[in-house]
């Protein structure tokens, strides 16, 4: 480990959203959602597009602010923090991006060395050193040197997900770990998921509408519609839920 | 249609406090650590020294042609000894800063505008805020800083090729040599028309820099959004540098009233 990990692993609690409501113009996006996210647990966000699944991802490592309510990461409430609070904090959280939002200026290697360059003290020797295994863990160790623009799809987001490992963080929020991807692939994007959860280390808070994953990953499901909560519990609760909706979802094959 | 003008006007105005709150920070974060020394270091290489070509050629093309106009003008009057001071003077005070502002405001401006757009549609503005990095400091602060430290030098590079570039066209008509000709360049400016005029380029360069991140971090609408936010930080850095031109010669010649009567 070289950093991040405190007292949120400790913390019953990973993350909690309690009474968040969030408007971008007059379009309310969520509606007074709360939940808590146990430590250690994989956490799926169901929905339909544009049901806010993404922003109540976001407002997690605080890249938007809620018009109400709190947001902590463990015991501290990010929604209000600033300056080297927020950024303590976010130094807990690794965050898969949709397309991956590699930094296309820097090799395939420096975005996973990116963070370790900015947060610890490692020389530079043992900086690529670790980026290198990062990237050997999601399958890319012979890709350091090669540009994001080089990578296909599948590779670009193995090679977020070692970025957003770097830093060994407690938690790991994942944006739609399948979009655009073909089924094997995100299969094996699934596969590396997988991997994280049952080593128990890593909170997993996933935003997907690919059922079959959020059945693979996810401990607890939560399915919001038009911004506000209409189910959660575990995979079976959901699949048994009276509500149309969440059966219909549940039961549908829809993946990406 | 009223309502309509006060929208645009409400929307102007609220654009351009949106701006100048934008341009405040950086220049208030400039000055407080931490520093993000090495990109900073990367961002005078990339916006200031690969520009050098650009300056270099243009400098020496708009030395000539001045040149062959001063000639054309002080010919007349028998005073063709006075072509490379004149030519110098006019170089130093006016045009080397101006050209070199209004160069640099195509190839910077435009090159902030579409990469800090592209970052932001692309996510990667955000994704730099998820991995604990402040984007503001590490995007914005540093290019305002490059620009402002980069842009009087190239302008001094602009100055001394397009004195070069006169001297060339000077040579293939008198046979002037390059010792006369620098000799007489240098005989009527001093150091109150050069240093106020190149300084006036750091606010040229703030300008460019920070309007251009500001078109940048607001991109919206994807690709086409980026195409904008390039284009219009071209247009409004050059708008920009032309009227506060005119404010700072003002201030220049009532803190040196040398350099207004040469």
């Amino acid at each position: 480990m070289i950093a991040a990990v405190d007292d949120t692993a400790q913390h019953p609690c990973a993350v909690r959203l309690d009474g968040v409501t969030k408007a971008f113009g007059p379009r309310r996006v969520l509606d007074n959602v709360s939940f808590d996210v146990p430590a250690g647990c994989g956490f799926i966000i169901l929905g339909r597009s544009g049901t806010g699944k993404s922003v109540t991802l976001r407002h997690i490592v605080r890249l938007v602010t809620p018009d109400r309510g709190r947001v902590f990461v463990g015991a501290d409430e990010i929604s209000a923090l600033s300056g080297p609070e927020l950024s303590r904090v976010r130094r807990k959280i690794g965050f898969l991006f949709q397309n991956a939002a590699l930094f296309d200026s820097i090799s395939v290697g420096e975005n996973v060395a990116f963070p370790l360059r900015r947060h610890t003290r490692l020389a530079d020797h043992d900086v690529r050193d670790r980026a290198r295994e990062k990237l050997e863990a999601v399958g890319l160790g012979n890709e350091y040197d090669k540009m994001p623009a080089q990578l296909s799809g599948g590779m670009r987001k193995r090679a977020g997900l070692a970025r957003a490992l770097a830093l060994d963080p407690p938690i790991l929020l994942v944006d739609e770990p399948s979009a655009g991807l073909d089924p094997i692939t995100a299969d094996e994007i699934d596969g590396l998921l997988l991997n994280l959860k049952k080593r128990g280390s890593t909170t997993l808070i996933v935003v997907t509408h690919d059922i079959a994953s959020a059945r693979r990953l996810g401990d607890t499901l939560l399915m919001l519609h038009e911004g506000r909560i209409v189910a959660s519990g575990s995979p079976e609760d959901l699949t048994r839920s009276s509500d149309p909706l969440v059966r219909s979802f549940m039961s549908s094959q829809h993946s990406g | 249609m009223a309502g309509r003008f006060f929208d645009l006007a409400i929307g102007l105005l609220a654009a351009a406090g949106d701006l100048a709150i934008f341009g405040l920070r950086a220049a208030r974060e400039a000055f407080v650590p931490p520093f993000e020394f090495r990109e900073t270091v990367r961002q005078i290489y990339e916006l200031g020294v690969r520009s050098a070509p650009l300056i270099l050629v243009s400098g020496m093309a708009v030395g000539v042609v001045l040149s062959m106009h001063t000639r054309a003008s002080l010919e007349r009057f028998g005073a063709e000894s006075m072509i490379p001071a004149g030519l110098a003077i006019a170089l130093v005070r006016e045009t080397g800063p101006l050209t070199a502002g209004l160069l640099l405001s195509g190839r910077i401006g435009a090159g902030i505008g579409a990469e800090l757009g592209a970052m932001k549609v692309t996510e990667q503005i955000d994704a730099l805020e998820a991995t604990a990095v402040d984007s503001f400091r590490y995007l914005v602060v540093t290019r305002v800083v490059a620009c402002v430290v980069a842009v009087p030098i190239l302008t001094t590079l602009m100055n001394f090729s397009g004195m070069l570039g006169g001297f060339i066209a000077e040579t293939i008509v008198t046979g002037m040599s390059l010792r006369m000709y620098f000799n007489r360049a240098f005989s009527l400016i001093d150091l109150t028309d050069y240093v106020p005029a190149t300084l006036k380029t750091m606010v040229f360069g703030f300008i460019i820099a920070t309007i251009s991140a500001y078109l940048g971090f607001r991109t919206e609408s994807g690709t086409e959004g980026v195409g904008r936010a390039s284009t219009r930080a071209v247009v409004f850095s050059s708008v920009g540098i032309i009227v506060a031109n005119v404010i700072l010669v003002r201030l220049i010649f009532f803190i040196f009233p040398k350099a207004a009567g040469g």
